[in-house]
């Protein structure tokens, strides 16, 4: 299938009728999504198996920058909804006035803040953590004030740039959401402890498999991957009592989708027990909505954080800037 | 108009014909990539409704941008002329391989260099574990020295490369001359050595200062933190999270601005040279003495450009044979493209770098792709296709083109030297022979530019297999190149399979290299 649209496309790509003639018989839902998510290492081959069992359609996925895409094509665009925006483009998002409500009874949701958005609906959270090798780090930090308090050459940890990565940027406001006014001094204590600070999660997470650094800025969920698919009970996450820094994926409908109809039922299917059933090891994230049985028992044993930490979409519109700056200025010493 | 063939009545008018006849293919290809570099850039600033200002962070940015771009330029300059000297003057066995090999870390995919240079050089890296082994204290790359460090690895091959072409551009009859005059080493220096650097030197300079400039990833994993933020991520920032197109049109009009000013300076500095031509002997004289030195040089090179890269190959033996099809697939795609976009960039290359001697503006043309912003070109050319045409049909030639550009400066400034050569020599013995057209470009021009074009073409390849497709708002999320690929598995955890497809990426690229390499070396007559 790969292979002969390899070397179709040059031709589709000169005649656009080509490509429209062969799905005529199936209407086709169009959801623009994160690159990340179409791979075979994605969720995105298990969400179209599914939904197309009974859809009676053809979903196709778009990868890219969802958010850039939808700016630059406005109104006209060719997207009927989408899948994995997160938190921090929700504001942007908004604004475009492109989003049709998402009509779903969101009391269901077991999420661990409250979530009241009638336009973007979640599909999957996790929260930020520090992840480390309980082998090799044998007392790791017990709160954040611990972590912030070790002398300079107790760990190294790499984190990720708050401008270009979301898991940075909720860094910024997990620091933020403890520190408040003193998040400054926070980074100031923090930085001769970064290591690195990368562009992508996927970079700083290599240099902690790699061994490179003791702790890197990852996800609460992200040791059940090695203890489910690699056997490896050597990772953990650093529960601190302050409290973890919610962080959550959304899906939508546009307003001008050609297959309103469709994209409801995408969206009614992101909530159905199928999808929800199946994020957990597809995205290695909590569901939405838990019920007995959507985790995996070594999944559902990982410790959990007593607090919740969230800025409401206002709150953290307007701290993203100061406190980016606040980041820079602390860390460039 | 006369017969092909008839010897013209005034050797130096029909030269000037020549010359027309050829700018014609120059002209075209200059227009096409002004209009590629600069229409993007000019839609972006529309669509933002002009451009805005800029933060005291961006200004920082264009600061530490700056220095170290100059920094890791001198250096990677400085470190080629011993190795450069060393690769020229000496004959061993292997010698052809260790050229081909020590190119490799510039073409090298920048998330797969740094893999290698952490494990050389990380805190649990090879050079820590020997200092610690020895009781001394531990270095650590990770800071301003960190980017220069990977600045150079990434392009002493390319100096290398260029002064070695620089070297072996000078006719043997030269340096037997210099031999029989019983020169000594400061003679040689001062009369071949000299000359031949102001003739090379500059334009390396600024071909890696350029590089540098608009570095974006490599540099920011061992950067540290935010004092090494270059204008390029500045620009990703203003694009993605701050979705400030004004302020990423202005930041890539300063990138293009001070890329202009680097240009003009190095036009400015560039002597030509002035060896004449030769009789294309092969052999210069051996030259005796210096072995020690020229060995410690070449032995110091090699372990500081190949180690890096045999790390990240031990690293990702064991899990190559476990890769899914589908990355194999990605493999072919990658391929497949980086072959179209070599043809591509030598297409563009060619003509500008033949004209390039007697017209700045085709050397200008050329050179403007390297200053422009990937992120900008991506945006500006779905905004100025996407009332026409539905994007995502064009992912393919979209590629091909940005692809193509972006190794072109490269091609010209590797083939702008011997192009100047071959006019200064040989334009008024082919204007007498009546050879022009493309009876001179396959007799006289494609021959004697045989090695720069293998090395250009080898350059292009490389390039388009390490691009992690820049133009990511083209792609229907169907097609998946290697490195896109890469950074999935990374991204899905799967770390051990990551550095396989590493392994594959560098192993794939080189190959290419190679083999394009070898192809040009082997087509010239010398």
């Amino acid at each position: 299938m790969n292979r002969i649209h390899m070397l179709a496309a040059p031709l589709c790509a000169l005649s656009l009728v080509s490509g429209a003639a062969f799905a005529a018989d199936k209407p086709v839902l169009t959801v623009y999504a994160p690159e990340y998510f179409t791979s075979e290492w994605g969720p995105g081959p298990k969400i179209e198996e599914g939904f197309e069992k009974i859809c009676d359609c053809d979903l196709k996925f778009v990868a890219g920058d969802v958010l850039p895409r939808i700016l630059l094509e406005g109104e006209r665009t060719g997207a009927d909804a989408v899948i994995g925006l997160t938190t921090d483009v929700l504001a942007r998002a908004r604004a475009t006035g492109l989003f049709a409500p998402h009509n779903e009874d969101i009391s269901r949701l077991t999420l661990p803040v409250a979530w009241t958005d009638d336009t973007f609906l979640p599909f999957n959270w996790s929260e930020t953590a520090f992840i480390y090798d309980k082998t090799k780090l044998s007392d790791p930090p017990q709160s954040f004030q611990d972590l912030l308090d070790a002398p300079a050459n107790a760990y190294k940890i790499a984190i990720q740039d708050p401008r270009a990565s979301i898991s940075g940027l909720a860094l910024l406001f997990w620091v933020k959401a403890i520190y408040g006014d003193q998040a400054e001094a926070a980074w100031e204590k923090l930085a001769p402890k970064i290591l690195t600070v990368t562009q992508d999660w996927s970079e700083s997470y290599g240099l902690f498999t790699d061994g490179e650094v003791d702790m890197v800025l990852s996800f609460t969920t992200s040791p059940a991957y090695h203890i489910i698919a690699e056997n490896d009970d050597t990772k953990a996450a650093a529960i601190f009592p302050e409290g973890h820094y919610f962080l959550t994926e959304t899906a939508a409908a546009l307003k001008n989708a050609k297959q309103p109809e469709l994209a409801q039922k995408f969206l009614d299917y992101i909530l159905s027990d199928d999808f929800q059933g199946m994020i957990a090891t597809a995205n290695w994230s909590y569901p939405v909505i838990e019920k007995p049985g959507f985790l995996p028992e070594a999944f559902a044993a990982l410790p959990r954080p007593e607090k919740t930490l969230f800025f409401s979409e206002d709150e953290a519109e307007a701290l993203r800037a100061p406190a980016t700056e606040e980041w820079r200025q602390a860390l460039r010493r | 108009m006369k017969p092909a063939g008839a010897a013209p009545r005034h050797p130096a008018r029909a030269a000037v014909r020549t010359l027309t006849a050829q700018g014609w293919p120059a002209r075209i290809a200059a227009i096409l990539v002004a209009a590629a570099i600069l229409g993007p850039l000019a839609a972006v600033i529309r669509h933002a409704g002009g451009l805005s200002g800029l933060g005291s962070g961006d200004i920082d940015a264009l600061w530490f941008t700056l220095w170290q771009a100059a920094v890791s330029a001198v250096l990677s300059c400085l470190l080629a002329v011993p190795v450069a000297r060393a690769l020229a003057r000496r004959r061993f066995p292997g010698r052809g391989l260790l050229i081909s090999l020590m190119g490799a870390p510039f073409i090298l995919p920048t998330v797969v260099a740094a893999m290698g240079l952490v494990a050389v050089f990380g805190r649990r890296g090879m050079v820590n574990a020997g200092l610690e082994a020895l009781g001394l204290p531990g270095v650590t790359v990770y800071g301003a020295q960190g980017v220069i460090l990977a600045h150079v690895f990434l392009n002493l091959p390319l100096a290398v490369r260029m002064v070695l072409h620089g070297w072996q551009a000078v006719p043997s009859e030269r340096l037997r001359l210099a031999a029989a005059l019983g020169f000594g080493r400061a003679e040689v220096a001062r009369h071949i050595e000299r000359p031949m650097l102001r003739a090379v030197l500059p334009g390396a300079f600024l071909a890696i200062f350029l590089v540098c400039l608009t570095s974006f990833a490599i540099a920011l994993t061992l950067g540290g933190g935010p004092r090494a933020t270059t204008v390029e991520l500045a620009i990703y920032q203003a694009f993605r999270f701050d979705a400030d197109a004004g302020r990423a049109a202005a930041l890539a009009l300063v990138q293009i601005g001070v890329s202009v000013i680097a240009l003009l300076a190095s036009l400015a500095l560039t002597a030509p040279p002035a060896f004449g031509a030769g009789l294309d002997r092969a052999d210069a004289p051996p030259v005796r003495g210096a072995r020690v030195k020229d060995a410690l040089v070449l032995g110091a090179a090699t372990l500081f450009l190949l180690l890096p890269l045999a790390t990240i190959l031990l690293r990702g033996l064991p899990a190559l044979f476990d890769l899914p099809p589908s990355i194999l697939r990605a493999a072919g795609t990658s391929v497949a493209i980086a072959l179209g976009s070599t043809v591509l960039t030598l297409a563009l290359a060619l003509p500008l770098a033949l004209a390039a001697p007697r017209a700045r503006w085709a050397e200008v043309a050329g050179t403007l792709p390297m200053t422009a912003s990937s992120l900008v070109l991506g945006t500006g050319l779905f905004l100025i296709l996407r009332p026409f045409v539905n994007p995502v049909t064009l992912a393919l030639p979209v590629t091909l083109l940005a692809n193509a550009l972006m190794s072109l400066p490269f091609a010209l400034r590797l083939l702008m030297p011997e192009a100047r050569a071959l006019r200064a020599d040989y334009d008024r013995l082919a204007a007498s022979l009546g050879l022009r057209g493309l009876a001179r470009l396959r007799l006289l021009d494609l021959p004697r530019l045989a090695r720069p074009l293998g090395f250009s073409a080898g350059l292009a390849a490389a390039f388009s297999m390490g691009d992690l497709g820049v133009i990511t708002l083209f792609s229907d999320g169907q097609r998946q190149t290697l490195p896109l690929a890469l950074y999935q598995l990374m991204g899905a955890y799967r770390m051990d399979l990551a550095a396989a497809a590493a392994c594959l990426l560098m192993a794939l690229t080189f190959a290419l290299f190679w083999a394009f390499d070898r192809i040009g070396q082997n087509a010239d007559p010398r």
